[in-house]
C-alpha cells in the first residue's frame, strides 16, 4: 500500500509537471497578448510604447526563461503578479476560491442527493410511469444548456416574484448566505444529477439482477435492505468514479453559471483572465485547478478500496 | 359667483401643483447610486484608456481645467464652463491660452491642488516628462501645444505654435481631467487620487467599483449623492434583468440596444430611457494598397452598393442617423446638410440606380455576373461589429461581391490592421468630442496612429489646417463640410451609419443628462440625486 501511494504522488508531480508545461505554452501560442490587448482596447499601436511594456512584463524574454521565473516562483510560493490589476496574483485569486468551492460542493451534493435516489428509484420501478417520467427528467437535464436554464431562471423570477437570485457579497444570514448560492448550484448541478441519475439507474439494474440479491430476496430480505445495503453498495462505484470526473467538469458549467448569475468567483475569474492574456493569474489558477483535480481522482481511488473490500491497492 | 368660485379652485390647484413641482424639483442630499457596469475595465487611470468603461465610473473622481456643462445634452463651444479654472482668456492672437486657477482646492489626500499638477499632467501627456504613461492614446490631442508654463501657483498657460480655438473643446472632455503630480501613474491606475465629487473607495476587477462622496468638495452643496457603486455584469442580460427587478438605480449609459430597450419598457414601465445618438460611427476601412481595392473604381462601387436605410431598419429599427464623419444633426453640430449629403455618391435616396452605376464599375474592373469578386470582410467578434458586418456582404452580393466573414479577436484585430492584413474591414469610430480637429487628424491625417487605412492626402491635411485654425464658426463650418464631402468621395473610410443608443434609471432618479454628441464627457455626477 506504501509503495502504491508513492507511486501514485510521483505520477501526480509528474502530471502536474506535465500541465505546468502545457499551460504555459499554449498560453503563448494563442495569438495576442496582454500588450496587444491594452493597445487594442486603446485603438492604436505604438511600437516604442509597446516594446517597453513587454520589458516592464518581462513577456520579452525567451519562453524558456519566462518558464523558469514563473515555475520557480510557483514552487516558492511567489505567484507573480496580476498584469491587468497590478496587485498579487495571489490576493486576486484567494478571495475567489471560497466563492466557488461553495458553489461547487453545493452543486455537488445537489447532484448526489438528487442524482442516486432518482436513480435508484428508477431502476426498481423499472418500466413504470415513473421510470419513464425521471428518464425524461434526466435527459432534459442533459440536454439543457445551464446559461440557458439558468436565463430562463431569472427572467422567470424577475417577471413572476420581481426579484433576481443574483450574487450578494454580503449575505447577513445564514440562509441568505445559502440562497445566494443555492439557485445557481441547483443549475449547475441539474445536468450533473442527470448523469448521475443515469449511471446509477443503469448500475443499478445490472447488480439487482445477480444471484446474491435473489438469495438476499429469497432469504426474506426487505425491498428497502436489498435495493440499499445490497445492490447500491456494489452499483455505486461506476457512480463515484462519475461524481470524480463531473467534479473535475464543474469549472466548466461554471464558467457559465459564474456570468449568468454574476458570481465572482474563479472559474468566472479565469475566463476574464484568458481574455486579457493575463499569463500570472491564468497559469497559476489552472495550476491550482490541476492540482485539486489531481487530489479528487486520487480520493476517489482511495475511496473504491472503502467501498468495495474486493479492491486493495498492493505493493 | 360660481365661475368665481371656479377660478378660485383653479388657481388653489395650480399653486398646489406649482408647490408639488417645486417640492419634487428641489434635490435631495443622500443615497447611494447603484449602477451596473458592462465590463472590467482594465485600470483606472482615464489617461491611459481609449473606453467609456474608464470614463463612466472614474470620471467622479477628477475635475478638469474645464468641462462641458453636465445638464446640456449637447457639447458645444458655448456651454464649456470653469471646473478646476475660474476663467481663462485668449492672448497672444490666440496662439496663449491663459487659465486662472481655483483657490482651495485640495486633492482626495489633503494635498493643494496648484498650477504645477496641471503643467504635470499635459507635460506627461505630452510625452515631455520624466514620468511616462504606459500609454497615452491622445498624445496627438496636444500636436500643436509647444509648452505649459506656470506663473505662480494660480496661473497656467498653453503655448500654442499656431490658434488652435478647438483645444478649449479637447479640455472640456471627460478624457481630459487633470492629475496630481505627486501620485505616480501605475498608482493612478489602480488607486486614483482626484479633486471630482467622489472619492475613490475599491475597485475590484471583474467585480465592482466603490466611489463615496468627497467631503470636502469645493463646490458647496454638491454631490447630492453619499456615494456610487459599481457592479460589474458582462452577461447584457442578467444586467437587464437585474435592473428591471431593482437591484440597481441605472443601466449603463448608452448601453441599452433599440430592442433591448422595448423589453426594459414592456417589464418596468416606470423606468424613465433615452435614446440619444453617441457619436459613434460605424465604417468601412478599406485596404487600398493591395488588390482588389487598390482599384480606385472598385472602391467607389463598394460606396456606391451601400443600402445605409437598410443597416438603420435591420439593426436600429430606423431609430440610428446617416452621414458623413461628423455626427449627423441636429445632434451633431459640424454635420453637412442633407442635399449636400445626398450629392455623394452612394448617399443618394435611389439604392437600385446607384447599384446600378456600382455594377458597371466592376464590369469595367473585369467581374459580372459570371466572375465574382471574392473578398474576406475582417471585423472584431463583437455583435456590434460583427452584425453589421454581415448586412455589407449580404450588400456587397449585389455588385458581383462575394464576401467572406472573418472575425478576429480583439487582440488580434488591431495588430491584424496594422499590418494591413485585411481587404475591408467592418470597424466603429467614436468620437470623445464634436469637434473636426479631434476627428480629422485622428482618423484621417497622414501618419496618424488612428489612421488605420493610411490615407493620406496632402490636400485635404492642409484643409484640416486651414479650418483648425479658423475662429469664424460659419466659415469653419462650411470649411468643414467640403472636407467631410470630400473624404466621402475618395472612400477614405465610409461611414455607413451613426448609432443612437439608450439609458435607462428608475424615476426617482434625478438630475441624469445623457450627452447627444458624446458618449465620453457627461459622468460628472455631481449634480445626481435620489428623489426617495
Amino acid at each position: 500500500m506504501f509503495a502504491y501511494l508513492v507511486r501514485r504522488l510521483f505520477l501526480m508531480l509528474v502530471t502536474l509537471f506535465g500541465i505546468s508545461v502545457v499551460i504555459f505554452f499554449l498560453l503563448r501560442i494563442v495569438p495576442g497578448n496582454i500588450v496587444d490587448i491594452l493597445f487594442a482596447a486603446a485603438g492604436y499601436v505604438d511600437p516604442a510604447d509597446k516594446a517597453s511594456l513587454e520589458k516592464e512584463l518581462g513577456i520579452d524574454q525567451p519562453l524558456i526563461v519566462q518558464y523558469w521565473h514563473w515555475i520557480s516562483g510557483f514552487l516558492r510560493g511567489d505567484f507573480g503578479y496580476s498584469y491587468v490589476s497590478e496587485k498579487p496574483a495571489l490576493q486576486e485569486i484567494l478571495p475567489r476560491i471560497p466563492i466557488t468551492a461553495r458553489l461547487a460542493g453545493l452543486a455537488l451534493l445537489f447532484s448526489a442527493s438528487i442524482g442516486i435516489p432518482l436513480g435508484v428509484i428508477s431502476a426498481v420501478k423499472q418500466g413504470s410511469r415513473l421510470d419513464y417520467a425521471l428518464r425524461v427528467v434526466s435527459l432534459s437535464g442533459l440536454s439543457l444548456p445551464s446559461f440557458w436554464l439558468g436565463l430562463l431562471i431569472l427572467t422567470a423570477s424577475v417577471a413572476m416574484f420581481g426579484q433576481m437570485p443574483i450574487f450578494n457579497p454580503n449575505p447577513q444570514t445564514w440562509l441568505e448566505a445559502f440562497a445566494t448560492y443555492a439557485v445557481p448550484a441547483a443549475v449547475v448541478g441539474f445536468r450533473s444529477s442527470a448523469l448521475t441519475m443515469r449511471i446509477t439507474r443503469s448500475s443499478m439494474l445490472e447488480v439487482l439482477r445477480q444471484d446474491y440479491i435473489r438469495t438476499a430476496r429469497a432469504k426474506g430480505a426487505s425491498d428497502a435492505a436489498v435495493n440499499y445495503h445490497h445492490a447500491l453498495k456494489n452499483a455505486i462505484l461506476p457512480v463515484i468514479t462519475v461524481i470524480g470526473i463531473e467534479a473535475a467538469f464543474l469549472i466548466g458549467g461554471l464558467i457559465v453559471t459564474e456570468t449568468v448569475f454574476n458570481i465572482p468567483g474563479v472559474a468566472r475569474f479565469l475566463v476574464e483572465a484568458i481574455r486579457w492574456r493575463d499569463y500570472p493569474i491564468v497559469q497559476n489558477l489552472v495550476m491550482f485547478i490541476a492540482v485539486v483535480v489531481v487530489f479528487a481522482n486520487f480520493t476517489v481511488d482511495m475511496l473504491y478500496a472503502v467501498f468495495d473490500p474486493r479492491i486493495r491497492y498492493t505493493d | 359667483m360660481r365661475s368665481v368660485r371656479a377660478l378660485a379652485a383653479m388657481a388653489a390647484l395650480s399653486l398646489l401643483s406649482l408647490s408639488t413641482v417645486a417640492a419634487a424639483g428641489e434635490a435631495k442630499q443622500g443615497g447611494i447610486l447603484r449602477m451596473y457596469h458592462r465590463d472590467s475595465p482594465g485600470n483606472a487611470s482615464i489617461h491611459e484608456g481609449a473606453t467609456y468603461s474608464i470614463n463612466v465610473p472614474f470620471m467622479p473622481v477628477f475635475n478638469n481645467l474645464v468641462i462641458y456643462k453636465q445638464d446640456e445634452p449637447q457639447n458645444s463651444m458655448t456651454n464649456i464652463v470653469p471646473e478646476l479654472a475660474e476663467s481663462w482668456a485668449w492672448v497672444n492672437d490666440g496662439k496663449t491660452l491663459t487659465f486662472k486657477l481655483r483657490q482651495g482646492v485640495k486633492w482626495h489626500d489633503g494635498k493643494p491642488f496648484t498650477s504645477a499638477d496641471v503643467k504635470c499632467t499635459f507635460d506627461m501627456l505630452m510625452g515631455k516628462s520624466q514620468q511616462k504613461f504606459r500609454q497615452n492614446p491622445r498624445k496627438s490631442w496636444y500636436n500643436e501645444v509647444n509648452d505649459i508654463t506656470v506663473n505662480g501657483d494660480s496661473e497656467v498657460s498653453f503655448n500654442l505654435k499656431r490658434p488652435q480655438p478647438s483645444l478649449l473643446a479637447l479640455l472640456a472632455s471627460g478624457y481630459t481631467p487633470v492629475y496630481p503630480c505627486h501620485v505616480s501613474p501605475g498608482d493612478m491606475r489602480t488607486h486614483p487620487i482626484g479633486t471630482g465629487p467622489f472619492k475613490f473607495v475599491e475597485f475590484k476587477a471583474n467585480e465592482s467599483i466603490k466611489l463615496t462622496r468627497n467631503t470636502d468638495y469645493w463646490r458647496k452643496g454638491r454631490p447630492y449623492l453619499d456615494g456610487i457603486e459599481f457592479t460589474i455584469i458582462t452577461n447584457r442580460s442578467t444586467a437587464i434583468l437585474a435592473f428591471v427587478a431593482g437591484k440597481f438605480d441605472m443601466t449603463f449609459p448608452t448601453e441599452v440596444s433599440i430592442p433591448l430597450l422595448k423589453d426594459v419598457k414592456s417589464q418596468d414601465p416606470s423606468a424613465v430611457c433615452v435614446v440619444e445618438p453617441n457619436n459613434v460611427a460605424t465604417n468601412i476601412i478599406v485596404n487600398s494598397t493591395a488588390a482588389p481595392f487598390d482599384n480606385a473604381d472598385i472602391r467607389k462601387a463598394m460606396a456606391l452598393a451601400l443600402d445605409r436605410k437598410a443597416f438603420v431598419d435591420i439593426l436600429f429599427e430606423g431609430q440610428a442617423d446617416i452621414g458623413g464623419t461628423m455626427e449627423p444633426a441636429p445632434a451633431g453640430l459640424w454635420a453637412m446638410p442633407k442635399d449636400m449629403l445626398e450629392s455623394i455618391p452612394g448617399y443618394g435616396p435611389d439604392v437600385k440606380a446607384n447599384r446600378e452605376e456600382a455594377r458597371k464599375l466592376m464590369q469595367k474592373a473585369g467581374y459580372g455576373p459570371d466572375k465574382h469578386l471574392a473578398v474576406k470582410v475582417s471585423t472584431r467578434n463583437i455583435p456590434v461589429y460583427r452584425d453589421p458586418a454581415v448586412i455589407l456582404i449580404d450588400q456587397l452580393k449585389s455588385i458581383y461581391i462575394d464576401g467572406e466573414l472573418d472575425v478576429v479577436e480583439t487582440a488580434n484585430w488591431f495588430p491584424k490592421v496594422a499590418r494591413k492584413d485585411y481587404m475591408l474591414g467592418l470597424n466603429l469610430t467614436g468620437n470623445a468630442v464634436d469637434d473636426p480637429d479631434q476627428s480629422f487628424y485622428e482618423n484621417y491625417s497622414c501618419g496618424s496612429e488612428r489612421n488605420y487605412t493610411n490615407y493620406c492626402n496632402k490636400d485635404i491635411e492642409k484643409l484640416f489646417d486651414v479650418q483648425s485654425q479658423e475662429t469664424d464658426i460659419a466659415k469653419r463650418k462650411k470649411l468643414v463640410w467640403d472636407i467631410d464631402k470630400k473624404l466621402q468621395e475618395d472612400v477614405a473610410r465610409p461611414i455607413i451609419f451613426h448609432a443612437r443608443t439608450g439609458t435607462c434609471w428608475k424615476p426617482y432618479v434625478k438630475g441624469v443628462t445623457v450627452m447627444s454628441n458624446s458618449s465620453y464627457n457627461g459622468y460628472r455626477y455631481e449634480d445626481v440625486w435620489m428623489d426617495k
